[in-house]
């Protein structure tokens, strides 16, 4: 997911204190209590300082004690890198590299504290809409680290990694049948990267049949990646309107209809958390038209075990396993991007994948892709995608089962409707009146005191202890304020929520202005993005140092 | 010297044949902080309604379109160390690039002050 | 089911609070004919922790894993050891159940790390900026030709023959379809093709692609090819697939590379069977506003305490939608901070002599191998990782060897099916995991091998 998020802060703006809050003593630290600074490595690191020991050196090193015989070439004429030629060629590094090192103790202390400034699933409810910030269960950390897959290289032989092709083929076979598709391209490294995948793979289905398609079709309500990508990809993005109730435009869209369209690419259930009912009836007029059809699957979540996108004529779709099948976001990835495809689009899939032959797993690699997989577009990444998220999402299919799945589904979208009808009276939902949403609610700032926005509530979100919600997007409306549970909360963590959104909401209506500031109590304030952005300093550099 | 108007929130200084282009008040507020532009180079041609600069916020990248065809003889160089200036004085010390025009009949459908206040006062 | 809060009366009392009768209500938007009737074919209801654990055990054991044999495999992908430390901290829930530091506030953690991190890669490469990272050295390496054909306005690249192979797959598939021109060409036991690049570029060039050290291991001056790339108006592009080799070796952007790229995995993150993995990407400051991906910056927040966002936005898809530098959205975070620890235990003294000790090892073992029988060693100049050429086809080497318990290189073979000049080399990859008896029982087992 992306959002825009502004701090909303600008230097001439004093910082604000809340009432009752002026009086705090400063600390000689600058610290309080748990609340800890913690400098740049580069400040309290040394260049001499090291948290690894190398005692049990295999050989002495390069000029420290070689003795006669050991190491030395027992041939002389054996061409070796040694020393001397490297030297010859000025290769060897003359200058300081710059690196700070830190003792162990050191590196824990600094790393633990730079955590504590960090919010995360495991202290809260993270209600990003579209981002699908939901539990993390641990046994899939633990089995990710087994020996068996996470210390096998990539170009093992195929005989020494049939476990490991396994999980490949299980997970693959999982996401077929869940999405009733025909075949799946695991490589693909994370959501944008699938969307890249599955529009190579129209591009590619149009070349094989000699057809030149410029144009895809995208809605305004799309996520940024769908025009990104499609543009990546040569292709010319022209905008679909939605409807008064936050669905595609389907006579709009096809009106647009015609041979130089490649496709489309829609979003189910959609930005607004809405399930796309006309899906279908789009897909049979795309195809009628020689088009495609791109599902962004970034909310499979909300349907899984319960719809599958096969069934309404979609001929790719990306999965984010970081989202449906929850793998950890780790502060920004990696994520992990498999695309389901259609029987029309198989055969176009990237290169490598699994197939089992017999009892045994084969990955098909370019010096058989000739044989038997020419019409491949190609290689997408240097290996065979992100085996560590491939253990995990196995991990939660398998714990949840048929039945978990189902219930996750069902689960996600009744904490969703939950919400929206616990805030329907305080917050503007644009589209509550036209029925039940799926697994997120959206809200705008409509019905705030003037001058007060999204961003404020957002803020106000932080001092009560919650990551804010998705804000300002989908763009569709205006001040968006997109709120996804997830199905991993409790009804007494929803309940709390709803009143601190409420709270908030009530503040912003009333025109508190203790809110036009916050955060208070974060361990930053708003911070100046427009000073970031005007000078950028994105690399430490001494004091005096220059530039 | 005349000073027109698009309805893309672009100024237009006219001297004889050559004009110098920004962008108005009206749009620097629209924007909020901007925070670098990228103006053509001396030498560039640049036709009506074409991309001609860009313009970034924190928070948004706007193009700006040629007001009317030409080759530009400056672009303003101070704005790549103060992008700011377009927001202190955007029909000042914050213009963007100078121009030679190609067809001065292409001023003809453009709004003078009055005009663009009201189409301001409009939107 | 453990993982789901909510107990059947608390659904109950959601619905009235909704005014739905059933959850079926809430899916009334789902026709009819696309609801699933009954459960998904074949997949067994939910499992306890312990039935999952088992099941991924079994599969666990099928695999040879690195840590459990000698081991020789590189060729873009290398085993080193990680201290615990590194791993300890990636599983604190505030670092792994985090999201992207779009609120900074509450994400100083992460954005922090992003900034040391950034600083590391820089001074690492040799270059005056990062950016927060890429999914790979792979994709990283197409992002550069793109970004060179953006600053340059030129859209012809030349890629060396000793470029990962992968990689070049990788750029000839995003060529294929943004319309990008390449010059590829297969390796050469015998020599690098670096006069062939001096005499090609030209005027229409936008880049010039060379990996240090290249897919043979082999290492060389890129300070001739960088100086005539700027001649003729081109960007020097360096690859670098083993980051540890920097503590020994210049970094490219001291030879005057533009931007340099490389796969991150060495430091922190392990071999993964392919990933996730952790792609860098540095270039000289005149170029950020070209680069793709997340970069994180300096500010000051409203008490005037110094603090860290991300910065320059509108390079990417969520602001600039089909305009953006590129489609990314993500970037390797938990791998970046891994990177980042292993590279702040090690230190300027711990990297210089992790890279001594790599090197030292991989010449112990070229000096032993190249005396097996009929064994040549096909590299002069290399940091830990060389290849061996062998009197017959390597490849059905490579499996009897597997067969002895030996994980003994990654066979030309393998990388550059059909290239029968290849086809009998070995590349083998010498790290400080590698003991002198692992060395010697690779020796001893190629012999038999070869016999």
């Amino acid at each position: 997911m992306t959002q825009l998020n502004q701090s909303g802060w600008k230097p001439e703006m004093k910082a604000l204190s809340p009432s009752g809050e002026g009086g705090y003593v400063e600390t000689f630290t600058g610290n309080r209590a748990l609340m800890l600074e913690e400098p740049l490595i580069f400040e309290i690191g040394g260049r001499e300082t090291c948290g690894v020991d190398f005692v049990d050196l295999p050989l002495p090193l390069r000029g420290e004690g070689r003795g006669e015989g050991a190491g030395k070439p027992s041939q002389a004429d054996t061409p070796l890198s040694q020393p001397s030629p490297l030297k010859e060629r000025g290769l060897e590094r003359a200058t300081p590299i710059g690196l700070p090192g830190l003792s162990e103790p050191e590196t824990i202390r600094h790393y633990t504290r730079l955590s504590r400034q960090n919010y995360a699933i495991d202290l809260g409810l993270f209600p990003l809409g579209s981002c699908t910030m939901k539990h993390n269960p641990r046994l899939n950390e633990k089995v990710a680290r087994m020996a068996g897959f996470a210390d096998v290289h990539p170009l093992a032989p195929h005989e020494t990694v049939q476990g490991a092709l396994a999980v490949i083929h299980e997970l693959a076979h999982w996401l077929v049948t869940l999405t009733g598709m025909k075949a799946v391209a695991m490589s693909p490294k994370a959501g944008a990267h699938g969307e890249l995948c599955g529009v190579l793979a129209i591009k590619a289905a149009l070349q094989a049949r000699g057809e030149n398609r410029p144009v895809i079709l995208v809605p305004e309500s799309a996520h940024g990646t769908n025009p990104a990508t499609a543009a990546f990809a040569g292709f010319r993005v022209e905008s679909i309107p939605a409807t008064a109730e936050g669905r595609v435009d389907v006579e709009a869209l096809k009106a647009k209809l015609g041979p130089d369209v490649a496709g489309v690419m829609i979003t189910n259930p959609n930005t607004c958390g809405l399930f796309e009912r006309d899906l279908k009836t789009i897909s049979d007029a795309v195809h009628a038209a020689g088009g495609y059809v791109y599902c962004d699957g970034a909310n499979f979540n909300a349907i899984v075990g319960r719809v599958r996108p096969g069934d309404l004529g979609v001929d790719a779709m990306h999965i984010n396993l970081h989202k449906t099948f929850s793998t950890p976001h780790g502060g920004g990835g990696p994520g992990s991007g498999p695309v389901v495809l259609s029987e029309a689009l198989a055969p176009f899939a990237p290169l490598p994948f699994v197939v089992k032959r017999g009892e045994e797993f084969v990955l098909i690699e370019e010096e058989t892709a000739g044989e038997h997989h020419g019409q491949s577009f190609g290689r997408m990444t240097a290996f065979h995608g992100q085996m560590g998220m491939f253990t995990r999402a196995l991990a939660y299919i398998l714990s949840h089962g048929a039945d978990g799945l189902r219930q996750v589904a069902e689960d996600a979208v009744l904490n969703a409707n939950y919400i929206l009808r616990s805030l329907d009276d305080v917050l503007d939902a644009p589209f509550g009146g036209s029925g039940p949403c799926m697994h997120e609610a959206l809200f705008t700032d409509d019905n705030l005191a003037e001058g007060f926005s999204t961003l404020d509530i957002a803020k106000g979100l932080i001092d009560e202890g919650y990551h804010p919600m998705t804000v300002y997007f989908p763009l569709v409306v205006h001040g968006a304020m997109l709120v996804e549970p997830t199905e991993t909360e409790s009804k007494a963590t929803l309940d709390q929520f709803i009143g601190a959104l409420r709270s908030v909401a009530n503040r912003a209506r009333q025109g508190d202005l203790a809110l036009k500031s916050a955060p208070h109590f974060a361990p930053r304030r708003r911070l100046d993005e427009t000073l970031a952005a005007r000078k950028p300093v994105l690399v430490w550099k001494e004091e005096g140092a220059g530039d | 010297m005349t000073r027109y108007f698009t309805d893309e929130h672009e100024w237009i200084d006219v001297d004889g044949s050559t004009a110098t282009v920004g962008i108005t008040s009206y749009a620097q507020e629209q924007l909020g902080d901007i925070v670098f532009v990228e103006v053509p180079a001396s030498g560039a041609s640049v036709s009506k309604g074409g991309e001609a600069a860009v313009v970034e916020s924190v928070k948004a990248a706007s193009d700006v379109y040629a007001p009317v065809s030409g080759t530009v003889t400056e672009g303003n160089a101070a704005l790549a160390d103060d992008p700011s200036l377009v927001n202190s004085d955007p029909e000042g010390a914050g213009w963007f690039f100078k121009l030679t025009l190609a067809d001065p009949g292409e001023l003809d459908g453009l709004m003078d002050e009055a005009g663009y206040k009201a189409f301001v006062a409009g939107l | 089911m453990r993982y789901l809060p909510l107990t059947p009366a608390d659904r109950q009392s959601m619905l009235a609070t909704i005014g739905a009768a059933s959850i079926d209500d809430l899916f009334v938007d789902v026709p009819a004919d696309a609801r699933l009737s009954g459960p998904i074919a074949g997949l067994p209801n939910h499992a306890s922790e312990m039935a999952v654990e088992r099941h991924f055990s079994a599969l666990a054991r099928q695999n040879m894993a690195a840590s459990h044999h000698p081991f020789f495999l590189g060729a873009g992908a290398y085993k080193h050891h990680v201290p615990a430390t590194v791993d300890h901290i990636i599983q604190r829930g505030e670092f792994l159940t985090a999201y992207t530091p779009y609120q900074p506030e509450i994400a100083q953690g992460t954005l922090q790390m992003l900034f040391e991190f950034q600083t590391q890669v820089a001074r690492l490469f040799g270059c005056d900026v990062a950016n927060a990272s890429m999914y790979d050295g792979s994709t990283a390496c197409y992002e550069a030709i793109s970004m060179a054909g953006r600053v340059t306005k030129r859209h012809k690249a030349l890629l060396s023959s000793g470029l990962h192979p992968h990689y070049v797959s990788v750029a000839k598939t995003m060529a294929h379809f943004t319309g990008d021109t390449l010059e590829t060409a297969t390796p050469a036991l015998d020599g690098t093709d670096m006069a062939h690049l001096l005499d090609a570029v030209d005027g229409e060039t936008a880049c010039v692609v060379v990996q240090y050290p290249d897919i043979l291991g082999r290492v060389e001056d890129l300070g001739p090819i960088a100086a005539k790339c700027h001649e003729k108006g081109a960007l020097l592009v360096a690859v670098v697939t083993e980051p540890v080799a920097l503590g020994l070796f210049k970094s490219p952007g001291e030879m005057g590379a533009d931007i340099v790229v490389g796969e991150g995995q060495s430091l922190g993150v392990g071999l993964q069977f392919g990933g996730p993995y952790v792609g860098l990407f540095a270039c000289k400051e005149k170029f950020v506003r070209q680069m793709p991906g997340r970069l994180c910056g300096q500010t000051v927040d409203a008490s005037g305490k110094r603090g860290f966002v991300l910065t320059l936005s509108t390079r990417e898809q969520h602001i600039r939608r089909e305009k953006a530098t590129s489609n990314i959205c993500t970037n390797a975070g938990l791998c970046a901070l891994a990177f980042s620890i292993h590279m702040t235990l090690l230190g300027e003294r711990g990297l210089r002599t992790l890279a001594e000790v790599n090197h030292a090892n991989a010449v112990a073992a070229a000096e032993r191998l190249a005396r097996v029988p009929g064994v040549s060693l096909a590299t002069r100049t290399f940091f830990n990782e060389f290849t061996l050429n062998l009197p017959k086809e390597a490849r059905p080497v490579v499996r009897a060897l597997a067969d002895k318990g030996v994980l003994g290189g990654v066979s030309l073979g393998r990388l550059y099916p059909g290239a029968a000049a290849l086809a009998n080399g070995l590349v083998v990859a010498v790290t400080e995991v590698v003991t002198p008896e692992d060395i010697e029982t690779l020796a001893t087992a190629l012999e038999e091998v070869l016999a």
